[in-house]
C-alpha cells in the first residue's frame, strides 16, 4: 500500500511537472512570437522648434507619411514601422543626448539623423561610437573629416558636396563674365562648409574674392553688410545663410541695392512658403540653389510631384501648421528613409554591416528618381538646381505653385529659363 | 635722386583715386553711424520694458523677449487678416499686454514675492511663462516664419549731401521714430508724475513708500504692467524689422539684458543711449571690421564700461 501511494505520488509529481513545463512553454511561446512582431523602431532628433523648424515639420509629415505607405505595404521585415522621435530645438547641444536616449532607452532599431548639417554633426559621434547604419537629412559635408562607412546622405550635392552644391550656381552665372566675386556666410556648420565649397568654385573660375565675411546668427540689421560689399564692388556677390539671415538680406539689398549682376548661392529659406510669400516681389532677381521646382522640364525627380500633392492635400485636411507647399524637403525626406526600408528588406535581417555594404553597392529607385551613394555616403552625381526668381507680382503664395517664379538656370537640359542680371528684374 | 625716383615709379593711388577712396570712406562711415542710431532703436524698443521691470522692480522677467514675439504675431494677425498697418496694430494689442502685464506680476506676487521666494523660484516662474509662451505660439501659428506688410518695408528714401551719399531705410526709421516716442514719454512719465517717482521710490527703498502712505505693491504691479505694454510696439517693430517665428525671442535675451545693465539699472534714458552706443557699435563692426565681430565688440563695451562704473552707464546703484 505504502509502496502503491508513493509511486502514485512519484507519477502526481511527474505529471505535475509536465503541466508546469507545458504552461510555460504556451505562455512564453507566444511571448517570443510577439517580440519578432514588435515595430521595427526608428529614431532620430527634428527641428520642430527655433530657427529650422519650417523644414524640420515638413519632413516630420513625410516622413510620417512614409510610414503609412511602408507600414499598408506590410512594413519592414514583416513588422510594422514606428517613428521615435524628439524635438532637437534647432540646438546642436540637444542632439547627443537625443541619440544616446534613443539608442539606450527606447532601443530602437534604427537611427536616421534630423534635418540639417548644425544638426547632423553633433549626431556623428554618438553614430560612429556604435558602429550602426546613419542616414543624414541635407548634411552638407558632415562625413568630410569622419569618413564613417555606414553613413549615407540624401541631399544631391554630389561627391563632393561643398562644391558640387554651389556648382550648378557657378555654371549658371558663367553668361555674365564676372572677374570679382564677395562672399557671405553664416557663423554656421552649414554656411561654412557652402562657403568653402564656393571659394573652391571661385578660385576654379578665376574669380578674384574682394570680400569674404561671416555674419553671427543674431544679426536684426543686415543693411551695413551690404553697403560694405558694394564699397568693395564685386561683379556677383555669394550668400549661404540661414532663414533669420536670408530674410534680412532680401530686405536690406531691397533697401540699399546692389551693383553685382547675381545675387544667391546658398539662401537657405527661401524655398520656405512663409518666406517666399512674405518676401514676394523682393525675390525678384535672386538666383539661390534648390531642388524641386514647379517648372515644365522638372523631371529629375518623376515621384516627387505625386508626393508633394499627397502631402499639401494631408496638410489641408488635418490643418497642420507646416509649410503649404513643402517643396523643399518633402520628397527627399520621405526618400531617405525609404531607402533605409529597401536596404532592409533586401538583406532580410538587422545587420548593420550588411545594410551598409548593400547601401553602397545599390542604385535605389525612390520618388526623387535613382539614387546611388558613393564611398563617403554621398551621391554620386549633383543634382542641385540653380534657380531665378522672375515676374513676382506681389505676396500672394499661390503664384509660387505655378511654373515661372523660379525659372531654371541649370542644368542647361532643363533650364526653363535665362538667367538675367540681377538689376534687370528688380 | 628721390625725386627722379619718384617720378620714376608713381603711386599708383592718383589723387582722383585717393579722394574716391576717401568718399566710399566717409560714405560708408555716414551710412554706418545713421544705420547703428537707427538699429539702436530697435533695440532701445526691445529693451525698455524690461528695463522698467528688471531695472527698476527687479523682477527678472526672462520671458520678456518671447512676450514681445507673442506680440509681433499679433500684429502679424491684426495686418493678414484685416490689413492693419503693423504699428498701428502694435498700438492696439497694447492695452492687453498691459492686462497681462498685470495678471502675471499679480501671480507672481501671490506666489513668489510675498513669501520671499522669488529669487530663484521667479526666475523659474519666468523661465517657465517663456516655454508657456512658445508652446502657444507653436500651436496656434505653428513654426513658419512671418512677415507683415507695410509701404514703408523694403524701401528707402535715398540723399546726396556735400557730395556723399546716404541711404535710409523707412522700416528701421519707423522702428527709431517709434522706439525713441516711446522710450522719451516712459521717461518724461516716470520722471515727473507722482507715480513715477513712486515707481522709482520702490527701487530705492520700499519701506519707506510704505510709510509715507504708498501701496508699494499696487505701485510694482502697475510698473510691471506698463513694462509689459511696450511689448506691444517693439512687437510690431521687431516683424517689420525680421521675420520672426515662436522661437526667435531667444536670439535676443542677450542682447536686452546687456543692453538694461549697460544703461544702468533703473534709467529707462541710461537704456535709451546704451541701445544708440550698442547698436552704432554693431554697424560700425559690421561695416568696417566684419559682422563676425559685432557680438564680441558689443559685449566687451559692456565688460569695459561695468569694469569701470559697476552701476552701468546711468546707474545709481542699490540705495536700500
Amino acid at each position: 500500500m505504502t509502496r502503491i501511494m508513493k509511486y502514485r505520488v512519484r507519477v502526481m509529481l511527474l505529471a505535475g511537472l509536465f503541466a508546469v513545463a507545458f504552461m510555460l512553454t504556451s505562455v512564453t511561446a507566444p511571448v517570443a512570437q510577439a517580440q519578432n512582431k514588435d515595430p521595427i523602431k526608428i529614431g532620430f532628433s527634428m527641428a520642430l522648434t527655433g530657427a529650422l523648424a519650417g523644414g524640420g515639420k515638413q519632413s516630420l509629415v513625410a516622413m510620417q507619411i512614409w510610414q503609412d505607405d511602408i507600414n499598408k505595404k506590410g512594413g519592414i521585415l514583416g513588422r510594422q514601422v514606428e517613428l521615435v522621435f524628439y524635438d532637437d530645438q534647432t540646438n546642436p547641444k540637444n542632439v547627443p543626448g537625443i541619440y544616446s536616449k534613443l539608442l539606450d532607452v527606447d532601443k530602437v532599431d534604427f537611427v536616421v539623423s534630423g534635418y540639417g548639417t548644425n544638426l547632423i554633426a553633433p549626431a556623428m559621434p554618438v553614430v560612429i561610437d556604435r558602429d550602426i547604419v546613419f542616414m543624414g537629412l541635407f548634411g552638407m559635408n558632415n562625413n568630410h573629416k569622419w569618413n564613417y562607412e555606414k553613413y549615407f546622405q540624401i541631399l544631391p550635392a554630389g561627391p563632393s558636396p561643398a562644391v558640387g552644391f554651389s556648382g550648378s550656381w557657378f555654371e549658371a552665372i558663367k553668361a555674365f563674365k564676372p572677374k570679382t566675386i564677395a562672399l557671405l556666410a553664416a557663423d554656421a556648420e552649414f554656411a561654412q562648409n557652402l562657403k568653402e565649397g564656393a571659394v573652391e568654385n571661385a578660385k576654379a573660375m578665376g574669380l578674384e574674392i574682394v570680400y569674404n565675411q561671416n555674419y553671427p546668427p543674431n544679426t536684426s540689421d543686415f543693411t551695413p553688410i551690404v553697403r560694405a560689399v558694394n564699397s568693395k564692388k564685386p561683379d556677383i556677390f555669394y550668400i549661404a545663410s540661414y532663414p533669420n539671415g536670408s530674410s534680412g538680406l532680401v530686405r536690406a539689398i531691397a533697401e540699399v541695392g546692389t551693383d553685382a549682376k547675381a545675387v544667391g548661392g546658398g539662401m537657405v529659406g527661401l524655398q520656405y512658403a512663409g518666406l517666399m510669400s512674405g518676401l514676394g516681389p523682393n525675390l525678384n532677381g535672386f538666383l539661390n540653389y534648390d531642388f524641386f521646382v514647379p517648372e515644365p522640364t522638372m523631371n529629375l525627380y518623376p515621384g516627387a510631384s505625386n508626393l508633394i500633392e499627397r502631402y499639401q492635400k494631408k496638410v489641408k485636411a488635418e490643418n497642420l501648421k507646416v509649410d503649404e507647399l513643402g517643396y523643399y524637403l518633402v520628397p527627399w525626406a520621405y526618400a531617405y528613409v525609404d531607402i533605409l526600408g529597401q536596404a532592409v528588406n533586401a538583406v532580410g535581417k538587422i545587420d548593420h554591416e550588411a545594410i551598409a555594404e548593400y547601401l553602397h553597392k545599390t542604385k535605389f529607385t525612390t520618388v526623387v528618381g535613382d539614387v546611388q551613394f558613393g564611398e563617403n555616403g554621398e551621391w554620386t552625381e549633383s543634382k542641385t538646381l540653380a534657380v531665378q526668381y522672375q515676374g513676382i507680382k506681389n505676396n500672394d503664395l499661390d503664384q509660387f505653385t505655378k511654373a515661372g517664379t523660379r525659372k531654371i538656370m541649370f542644368p542647361a537640359d532643363i533650364k526653363t529659363g535665362e538667367v538675367k542680371p540681377f538689376n534687370e528684374l528688380r | 635722386m628721390r625725386e627722379s625716383a619718384t617720378v620714376l615709379e608713381p603711386s599708383p593711388l592718383t589723387p582722383e583715386l585717393e579722394k574716391r577712396g576717401v568718399v566710399v570712406f566717409l560714405e560708408l562711415l555716414i551710412n554706418a553711424l545713421v544705420a547703428g542710431l537707427l538699429l539702436g532703436g530697435f533695440f532701445a524698443a526691445l529693451s525698455i520694458g524690461l528695463s522698467i521691470c528688471f531695472g527698476l522692480l527687479d523682477t527678472v522677467n526672462i520671458a520678456h523677449p518671447t512676450l514681445i514675439v507673442a506680440a509681433a504675431f499679433c500684429t502679424f494677425i491684426l495686418n493678414s487678416t484685416f490689413g492693419i498697418d503693423p504699428i498701428l496694430a502694435g498700438i492696439i494689442i497694447t492695452p492687453i499686454f498691459f492686462g497681462l502685464g498685470w495678471l502675471i506680476y499679480s501671480a507672481y506676487y501671490q506666489f513668489f514675492e510675498k513669501t520671499s521666494a522669488e529669487a530663484l523660484r521667479g526666475l523659474a516662474f519666468f523661465f517657465g511663462l517663456l516655454f508657456i509662451t512658445e508652446v502657444v505660439l507653436i500651436m496656434v501659428f505653428g513654426v513658419d516664419h512671418r512677415l507683415v506688410e507695410a509701404r514703408y518695408i523694403g524701401e528707402s528714401i535715398s540723399a546726396v549731401i556735400g557730395g556723399l551719399e546716404f541711404s535710409v531705410p523707412y522700416r528701421l526709421l519707423t522702428a527709431f521714430v517709434v522706439a525713441s516716442a516711446m522710450t522719451l514719454g516712459l521717461h518724461l512719465y516716470f520722471e515727473r508724475t507722482f507715480f513715477g517717482r513712486a515707481a522709482r521710490a520702490v527701487h530705492q527703498d520700499m519701506m519707506a513708500l510704505s510709510l509715507m502712505g504708498v501701496d508699494p505693491v499696487y505701485i510694482k504691479r502697475m510698473a510691471f504692467a506698463i513694462g509689459l505694454s511696450t511689448c506691444g510696439l517693439a512687437g510690431a517693430l521687431m516683424i517689420i524689422i525680421i521675420p520672426v517665428e515662436p522661437a526667435v525671442g531667444r536670439l535676443f535675451i542677450g542682447n536686452v539684458f546687456a543692453i538694461v545693465v549697460l544703461g544702468g539699472l533703473g534709467s529707462i534714458s541710461g537704456t535709451l543711449v546704451a541701445a544708440f552706443i550698442l547698436g552704432i557699435a554693431v554697424s560700425i563692426v559690421s561695416t568696417f571690421f566684419g559682422p563676425s565681430w559685432a557680438p564680441a565688440v558689443s559685449f566687451g563695451i559692456l565688460l569695459g564700461v561695468l569694469a569701470f562704473k559697476p552701476t552701468g552707464l546711468f546707474g545709481v546703484g542699490d540705495t536700500r
